[in-house]
């Protein structure tokens, strides 16, 4: 169990190539990203910012090359997909609590993440009374009820409001702070002072 | 372990709010073995010879109904992907929801065996037998299942697939399975038979947690 506080956090990718089936989404990606750094993933639908997202959570494998990470001996890493996992006939307070014995955690974390994102009164409402943005603010109660250095964020303003967006910039500004690292694939407004990458130029065939 | 405790806690909740859970598999075996008497006659020699035989087939297929939605679910919904990204391993993970759901629909389907067995005019004192080679048996069969619900977890109408792949997986439990019912059945010594089931299950439950977990992964792939 890392926590935030790894300052020699470093993420290494190597020529790294991605494909889905046959098809290379891209490839020689090299990078290097340091603690309290944020990347911003850009580039058109189907360029290969969410399996990028994936093969560096761990989920897929690469088509190509390597991804390591320095900083402790496993660093811990939250990855937060399109889908928000919430089962629908659990209570939103239910499912936090749930996330917070899976990861070790008390009650406690639970009910602050819930408090941080907006939803203390909504925690007995089932999953399937959210709203989209709720379902997605329940989600980001994941990467706080356990506190893990690496995150990796697709989309993760999507069906918010404005509040919902500022809290997202808020939670990463802080998670920077903390010494975390962030990647995100965003689509319009990025975070303030991140690095950003754009796919499209390392599209397979670009650069033969 | 509190990863995979609380998954399990989680599921064995989930399966009795969730809209039934164990209502279609209990049903679907209670239908097949009460149908039985009108399709084999209602003689009680017949329906003796018969019986045991007709309880496994329906104690297989009812443990097939639940497998379908057992990983499929949390593949749909993001769940896997959170469970996996997360350090925890996929084999726990697997036999945490596999025990669970287990629990939630295989134990129901052995508290209603006997009822089916002395249906089909099988002799009233084997009744805590049957009981006991139905917890066994559908252990073995929810483990073994698990396999081919894993395999077929990111597919649409998967079913046809997991009773392709997990029944003869099945084959061996439901053998002597039977095999106990049908010697305690003749009032012979069916301890042997019940032994070899056990041992099915056993090596169901220790091994297909590893067969779940690589489909597993290679579904959220």
């Amino acid at each position: 169990m890392a926590g935030s506080g790894a300052s020699s956090l470093v993420l290494e990718v190597e020529n790294l190539a991605a494909a889905r089936g046959l098809r290379v989404l891209f490839e020689g990606l090299s990078l290097r990203l340091v603690a309290g750094e944020a990347l911003e993933l850009r580039g058109a639908n189907g360029s290969g910012k969410s399996t990028l997202l994936r093969i560096l959570a761990g989920l897929t494998r690469p088509h190509a090359g390597t991804v390591r990470f320095f900083g402790g001996e496993e660093v811990g890493r939250h990855y937060l997909g399109h889908l928000d996992a919430v089962k629908p006939s659990e209570n939103a307070g239910e499912q936090a609590r749930f996330w917070a014995r899976y990861f070790g955690r008390d009650a406690e974390a639970a009910t602050a993440a819930m408090k941080r994102v907006g939803l203390s009164n909504r925690s007995s409402v089932p999953g399937r009374g959210l709203s989209a943005g709720q379902k997605r603010r329940l989600a980001l109660t994941r990467l706080l009820i356990e506190p893990r250095p690496v995150w990796l964020l697709d989309e993760p303003t999507a069906a918010l409001d404005t509040e919902g967006r500022t809290l997202v910039s808020q939670l990463v500004a802080d998670h920077r702070a903390a010494g975390g690292m962030v990647i995100a694939a965003v689509h319009g407004d990025g975070f303030a002072g991140s690095r950003v990458l754009d796919l499209a130029s390392l599209k397979a065939g670009a650069k033969a | 372990m509190s990863g995979s405790f609380s998954v399990f806690a989680r599921e064995l909740k989930l399966a009795w709010s969730g809209g039934g859970g164990a209502a279609l598999p209990v049903g679907f075996f209670a239908a097949s073995a009460s149908m039985t008497p009108f399709a084999v006659g209602s003689e009680t020699a017949a329906l003796q010879t018969a019986g045991p035989g007709v309880m496994w087939i329906a104690l297989a297929l009812s443990s097939l109904l639940p497998m379908e939605r057992l990983f499929q679910a949390d593949l749909e919904d993001g769940t896997l992907d959170a469970y996996a990204g997360s350090g925890i391993g996929m084999e726990g993970i697997a036999l945490a929801k596999t025990l669970a759901h287990w629990i939630a629909t295989g134990i129901p389907l052995a508290v209603v065996a006997p009822v089916l067995w002395i249906m089909l005019q099988g002799p009233v004192e084997a009744t805590g037998l049957v009981v006991l080679a139905s917890l066994i048996g559908t252990l073995a069969f929810f483990f073994f299942g698990s396999i081919g619900a894993a395999l077929a977890a990111g597919m649409r109408r998967g079913g046809l697939l997991i009773a392709l792949v997990t029944l003869p997986l099945y084959v061996p439990t439901m053998i002597f399975g039977a095999a106990a019912l049908d010697a305690a059945a003749d009032g012979a010594d069916w301890v042997g038979p019940l032994l070899l089931t056990g041992s099915a299950a056993l090596f169901g439950v220790a091994t297909s947690p590893f067969g779940a977990a690589m489909a597993l992964r290679t579904a959220i792939d």
